[in-house]
């Protein structure tokens, strides 16, 4: 459904960010890409999100090529970044200016009872916490219900519970329309515990060094034989490159 | 560590933000205000007491009852209304047209680097000169009356605008406009639903330094030939020997200036409800 074919990315400044990265995913698929940082997660999904472009190589989506941002592809950044001069309703509903207004506030009314914010709808973003203002950054992205939501470290500059709160919460909303989600976190546990398939990359040039099948029922949470033992996997196999990388830097 | 971080910091977080209005807490916004009337109040009323008790002459500092008297005459013969009428104009027209020349060019030169790059170094040469430097050349070119004075005026307001307007377009935030761009808005749906909103606290602020240049050089404009404005009186009372009325007609500048400037803070206020400031977060703890 999404398919990404021989992605590359060279920085003006040289520095060779993605190197032919070819990687499909499949409708209502959650796909983690892990990876230290400088590995090019970021830049991967900047390049999906049509945020950027890509130095060779091509997105495609249900086989058709996107290079601008595209109305089936939506975003949700590290940061909220709600717009501050917006309440949190009319944030949410900020990416369906296009739609009649009845339409709109019916969906903006649904999508914030359904992150439990209903009650906060003509507040600020400056009266919301760090976790709720993510929800709403989520629901931002997915009233407009995209096929593919790509996510940039949602949950990294949360405390440990309200992380926990939000990736339970990630898969509930997930449920309703089943979107092809793209997961980039530096957590591995995070991906293990929300992903269908791990992908862990490498960096100089950014690439895929190994993708793993997480086979593991619902919900899942650290501490069982077979998520630890995954979690070896993974690590086993970044502990090479973390060397491989700290020998090159010296 | 990190569940530790999250307990802790939403209590430390609160702390910080009940400190920082102490000024304002502990003394009241009413009792703040009395004890900032107190110097000046203070400083009149010994004055007026020196001069009644004939310790001083007040010849060249008229104590407040002579310089109050000095106003009511003038408000009662009807020049205080000439003459504030006369100024207001010649400030709103330069205001006006200060404006509009700071807001364009500042849009333009925020809006592409090219034209950032034609325009931005020759408007900060011409912003090196001091504006009252144009005078001589600018009765030359329009004359002695109106259109010499309402020129000074707005070249001198649109320079704040310029900076401001420009200033605040290159600071706005890159992730919010990555936002905008992620859902497919237009150019001028960017300008218009991000950009516009994310420069207007700069612009305000930007817009209230221009207004106080704009008192500022209408003083300038009139002292270079006036018959009639608050500059005039200045003028006038320097002339004829009257020290009261130049009081009075500083007093005017300062109630005038004062008042604008609270007019375009209310103006804007509504607009602005959103912006994460320390009074905000004041007003929502004490209401």
């Amino acid at each position: 459904m999404l398919r990404l074919e021989g992605l590359a990315k060279t920085y003006p400044t040289g520095t060779k960010a993605l190197a032919g990265l070819t990687l499909d995913v499949e409708a209502a698929e959650i796909v983690a890409v892990v990876g230290g940082s400088g590995c090019g997660k970021s830049t991967l999904l900047r390049l999906v999100a049509g945020l950027g472009r890509p130095s060779a190589g091509r997105v495609l989506i249900d086989g058709e090529p996107i290079a601008a941002p595209h109305p089936a592809v939506g975003i949700v950044f590290q940061e909220p970044r709600l717009l501050p001069w917006r309440s949190v309703a009319r944030n949410i509903g900020f990416g369906l200016a296009h739609l009649p207004r009845e339409e709109r506030e019916a969906r903006v009314a649904a999508a914030l009872a359904r992150i439990g914010l209903a009650d906060h709808a003509r507040r600020w973003p400056r009266e919301l916490s760090g976790g709720q203002a993510q929800r709403v950054a989520l629901a931002r992205a997915l009233v407009a219900q995209p096929r593919v939501l790509l996510l940039d470290e949602p949950f990294s500059a949360l405390d440990a519970f309200t992380r926990a709160d939000l990736q339970e919460h990630l898969l509930a909303l997930w449920a309703d329309t089943r979107p092809t989600l793209v997961l980039v976190t530096h957590d591995i546990e995070e991906a293990l515990v929300l992903a269908d398939r791990v992908v862990v990359m490498q960096p100089h040039p950014g690439r895929v060094a190994a993708v793993l099948p997480v086979d593991l029922p619902r919900p899942r949470a650290p501490g069982t034989a077979a998520f630890d033992a995954l979690k070896g996997d993974i690590l086993a196999i970044l502990g090479p490159i973390r060397r491989t990388v700290a020998a090159v830097a010296a | 560590m990190s569940a530790l971080e999250g307990l802790i910091a939403p209590a430390q977080e609160g702390a910080e933000k009940r400190a920082l209005p102490a000024r304002a807490r502990r003394f009241g916004t009413l009792r703040l205000f009395v004890l900032g009337a107190v110097l000046p109040l203070g400083a009149a009323l010994l004055w007026e007491l020196a001069v009644r008790a004939g310790l001083a002459s007040g010849r060249l500092m008229p104590p407040p009852s002579t310089i109050l008297a000095t106003l009511v005459e003038l408000a009662r013969s009807g020049d205080l209304a000439l003459h504030v009428k006369a100024t207001l104009a010649r400030v709103a027209a330069g205001f006006a047209l200060g404006v509009a020349a700071g807001t364009l060019l500042g849009m333009l030169a925020g809006a592409s680097g090219l034209a950032r790059a034609l325009i931005d170094p020759s408007l900060q040469g011409l912003r090196a000169i001091p504006s009252i430097a144009w005078v001589p050349l600018f009765i030359l070119w329009l004359g002695i009356f109106e259109a010499s004075k309402v020129t000074l005026i707005a070249v001198g307001v649109a320079f704040p605008i310029y900076l401001g307007t420009l200033g605040a377009i290159l600071s706005v935030d890159r992730k919010i406009v990555e936002v905008g761009r992620s859902f497919r808005l237009t150019r001028l749906q960017l300008a218009t639903r991000i950009l516009l909103p994310a420069v207007l606290p700069h612009y305000v602020v930007a817009l209230r330094a221009g207004l106080g240049l704009g008192w500022m050089f209408v003083v300038a404009a009139e002292f270079m030939g006036a018959s009639e404005g608050l500059g005039y009186l200045l003028v006038d009372g320097q002339q004829l020997g009257k020290p009261a009325q130049i009081v009075a007609a500083i007093v005017v500048f300062a109630v005038l200036g004062k008042l604008t400037d609270a007019l375009l803070v209310a103006a804007s206020a509504p607009l602005l409800r959103w912006e994460d400031t320390d009074s905000h977060a004041a007003a929502a703890r004490e209401g």
